[in-house]
């Protein structure tokens, strides 16, 4: 799994998505073909603000294995300003998460590939006024 | 396109089957379902089998040749074929091999489905979740629980959907599952128990939630004029039909409507000649309460957002206007993974031959709805006597 | 008419402090100490905690970031990036690196991990200093961060905290001219971390005298006779802060008022945040300083080493976005409990 991650460490850690010039939409995850321009596609990269707002979440405590010491944790789907929605972590007190919370994005560890293994390094989401 | 009949079908018991291998359960279902259709087992032209995660639950590929070795089938060195489409494979099944007989390719075609989770332990729920999109929902933490976490209280917050509503989805299959002697779960439950169960992925609790079922499925297809050498009560395909919708739940327009389950049912019923209100009964694809009440909606059962009304009003019960998962569903019956699209279409044949026993539905027309992932696939199978 | 040569300096920065704090009387339960005798005799009060998910990298991109966008400069433009912080999040394989890449900093940079004990940071400020004069490189970028660990129950666990600090270092839009910088190393081993071993070790009262107050009285002392300046010349002084007692009588010995400590003493609040201890006392001072004011700033890294500074803000600070501060960062927390302490920290773990 060390080179599936380090292909995206560049979308991962700073929030960089694709645009379509042809019909102006912005994506992320990045993706190398409008889905509704197809072939008139003509993707290239852009910088997200890191701005958005959360438009569902859900508190998991049934959690993979690796996240085991992170439970409960809260993930969310996030509306970036720029249009996509972005599946994603908030890194705060599942308190303090509510629907169309303002949030930003930041640096934060997803997890690690055991004792021994590379450490995954990602974008979370924090409460806006915090920042 | 010729007519396909269902002529046999076969299921093992599902749930944590410990003393039991892969190829074990496999054979349990194949061998009851040649039984059913009364093969002697040459007669079979090709296999399809959906499996969603071998590789990973059993560390075992190229399952669908295993299958038909253990089956017997070896020396007739017949076509089997894999098919997933994570836990739509069982349906995925089913559709291959009706357009492998409706096609004229073959005359008698097996689909199977089958699943081996035990045997991975805690990493069982990790592998199930692999059907969402591990680069940008699982990396992140996004469970298949988690998302489906986020559609549920999306539908609370737009339709007014309660947490009791979804109980009761839960109460309403394992009550039924009490009359399927195949059953996982065979014991009532109350909606408090379901309300007072741990949390999952809040708002969804733990008995919100189908669990990762050991089990195999088994139907015999067969064109229209061979079953008739085989069966004077033939169940019929009516029509089947797949649609994919964006893997990732975030990619979609539409977070609340499964547009894959909208797109393959409007197929199905227009290839079948039906529409939504002619369904007598449904075996729909709950593994996880919301998916349920959100398929009422999408199948065009109920419009939009009233989806809850159904399971208020006891028009899915047993006794109701359209029963839906009177096997008890994947959350009673158990989710067998790849086998669980099978076992729909195995339950829907037996309640139109009418040998569905304490849960016999008075049925002409019935449909199954088996949902890879999030709603990344949707496979729609209308059945008729 | 702008100046052809201007002085390399400090062009902007940025600060990072986890959430989390645990008070020394939460710490003091679990061991059986007197928290009164403890906050009296170490000056730290309470110190913050990292969360599971932050470490010395992710502290390191926080305060870069923030040291970045207030600047508003290309991240292209940055020619180096030194981190500094004995806590690694790997023994092999740079933290500087996951830096330059969530900074979109491109390829075309020199990067390196420095481990100085607790004076990595400034170590980091010199290098790019050199640098940005030798003309190698337009902007560098020098990071003190650390999530430091103290063993159970020993003294350093009331101290031992995490945070950091990015100082972009340039000679274009110079918020603060470094017009001076000297140091006093020797072989002093007062505090080690031997390879493999989770917990560092220290010589105890040792770390005083012959370590910390040798060092960085000497190391300003020699700043002081360099340029000819005295301490009544300095707005704000700041010393390396292993604990509230240490810098203070550091300042009383060379003749510091606590006027001129007071602002960049952030110890007693956060505790020790090692490599990034000094450097956020600095960063607090920058917050509120004026146009002119002289700060002295002096590191000090275990083993044995102090940096010494001599920096005079200019024109350019009133331009420069300075909010949020250090201090209303560590008056944004969280309290957490020993046992909580001990999971973030994976003191304690699960199988
Ligand atoms: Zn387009």
């Amino acid at each position: 799994m060390l080179p599936r991650f380090w292909r995206k460490i560049r979308y991962r850690y700073d929030l960089i998505g694709t645009r379509c010039n042809t019909c102006g939409r912005n994506y992320y995850p990045p993706r190398n073909f409008c889905p509704v321009c197809r072939r008139r596609s003509s993707i290239e990269e852009v910088q997200l603000s890191g701005y958005g707002t959360v438009l569902s979440y859900s508190i998991v405590h049934d959690t993979p294995v690796g996240l085991k010491m992170e439970k409960p944790y809260v993930v969310a789907l996030i509306q970036l300003d720029e249009g996509p929605i972005i599946t994603s972590q908030l890194a705060c007190e599942p308190e303090e998460v509510h629907d169309g919370m303002r949030v930003k994005a930041v640096f934060r560890k997803y997890g690690e590939d055991g004792e021994d293994g590379i450490i995954y390094y990602g974008t979370k989401f924090i409460p806006a006024e915090e920042a | 396109m010729r007519k396909v009949a269902v002529i046999g079908v076969g299921q093992s018991r599902f749930g944590e089957l410990w003393d039991r291998s892969f190829r074990d359960i496999m054979l349990e279902a194949g061998v009851e379902a040649l039984e059913d259709a009364g093969l002697e087992g040459k007669e079979i032209d090709a296999l399809f089998v959906g499996n969603m995660s071998a590789g990973r639950y059993i560390a075992q590929e190229h399952v669908a040749t295993l299958i038909a070795d253990y089956a017997g089938l070896a020396e007739l060195n017949i076509p089997s074929v894999r098919v997933e489409a994570a836990d739509a494979s069982g349906g995925l099944a089913v559709r291959m091999a009706h357009l492998a007989v409706a096609s004229g390719m073959h005359d008698i075609v097996i689909a199977a489905g089958v699943e081996k989770v035990t045997d991975a332990g805690e990493l069982s729920m990790e592998i199930m979740s692999s059907s969402a999109d591990m680069e940008w929902e699982g990396f992140v933490g996004a469970t298949l629980s988690a998302i489906y976490a986020m559609m549920t209280k999306l539908h609370m917050k737009e339709f007014g959907t309660t947490e009791e509503d979804l109980a009761m989805v839960s109460v309403k299959n394992h009550r039924n599952a009490v009359n399927n002697p195949k059953a996982q779960f065979k014991s009532e439950i109350s909606v408090d128990a379901v309300l007072n169960s741990p949390y999952v992925a809040e708002p969804l609790k733990l008995l919100d939630c189908a669990p990762i079922s050991d089990g195999a499925a088994c139907v015999v297809l067969a064109s229209e004029e061979v079953a008739k050498q085989y069966t004077d009560t033939p169940v019929y395909i009516k029509s089947s039909a797949q649609a994919s919708d964006y893997l990732a739940l975030h990619s979609r327009k539409d977070l609340t409507t499964m547009q894959s389950v909208v797109t393959a049912s409007r197929q199905a019923y227009k290839q079948a000649g039906v529409e939504a209100r002619d369904i007598d009964v449904a075996e729909l694809h709950d593994s996880f309460t919301i998916a349920e009440i959100m398929a009422y909606e999408d199948l065009g059962f109920i419009e939009k957002g009233k989806g809850a009304e159904l399971i208020r009003e006891g028009i899915v019960e047993m006794g109701g206007e359209i029963p839906v998962n009177p096997s008890g569903g994947l959350k009673a019956c158990g989710h067998a993974v790849g086998a669980t699209g099978v076992r729909q279409v195995a339950e829907l044949v037996l309640q139109l031959r009418g040998g569905a026993g304490k849960r016999q539905v008075e049925c002409e027309t019935a449909l199954a709805l088996n949902i890879g992932g999030t709603g990344g696939t949707a496979v729609v199978t209308i059945l008729g006597r | 008419m702008k100046e052809v040569f201007e002085l390399v300096g400090i062009v902007s920065y940025g600060t990072y402090i986890p959430r989390y704090r645990i008070k020394a009387e939460d710490i003091a339960r679990i061991w059986g100490e007197n928290a009164d005798v403890i906050k009296g005799g170490l000056g730290v009060l309470e110190k913050s905690v990292p969360d599971l998910d932050e470490d010395t990298a992710t502290i390191s991109v926080e305060a870069a970031r923030e040291a970045v966008r207030r600047a508003g400069i290309n991240p292209k433009n940055i020619g180096a990036i030194f981190v500094g912080s004995e806590s690694h999040p790997y023994a092999v394989k740079p933290t500087a690196t996951i830096v330059g890449e969530a900074l979109d900093v491109g390829n075309d940079f020199f990067a390196a991990d420095l481990e100085f004990a607790c004076k990595a940071g400034t170590a980091g400020i010199q290098n790019c200093m050199a640098m940005v004069e030798a003309g190698m490189i337009k902007y560098g970028l020098a990071i003190g961060s650390d999530t430091s660990q103290g063993a159970p129950g020993d003294p350093l666990e009331y101290s031992a905290a995490a945070g950091g600090a990015a100082f972009l270092v340039g000679n274009d839009g110079v918020i603060a001219e470094i017009e001076h910088t000297c140091s006093f190393t020797s072989d002093t081993p007062d505090f080690w971390r031997r390879e493999g071993r989770p917990y560092p070790s220290h010589g105890g009262r040792f770390t005083g005298q012959p370590a910390y107050f040798r060092h960085v009285v000497s190391a300003a002392k020699m700043l002081m006779e360099e340029t000819g300046l005295k301490p009544e010349d300095f707005n704000y002084a700041v010393f390396h802060q292993p604990n509230g007692k240490f810098p203070v009588r550091a300042a009383r010995m060379l003749g510091f008022s606590k006027e001129q400590i007071e602002q960049g003493l952030v110890v007693r609040y956060v505790g020790n945040t090692y490599s990034g201890s000094s450097l956020l006392g600095f960063a607090a001072i920058l917050d509120v300083a004026k146009p002119g004011d002289r700060i002295l700033l002096v590191s000090f890294g275990s083993g044995a080493g102090s940096d010494a500074f001599s920096i005079t803000v200019t024109d350019a600070i009133e331009n420069l976005n300075r909010n949020p501060g250090v201090w209303d960062k560590i008056s944004k927390k969280v309290y957490i409990d020993y046992g909580t302490y001990a999971k973030f920290r994976r003191k304690i773990r699960m199988r």
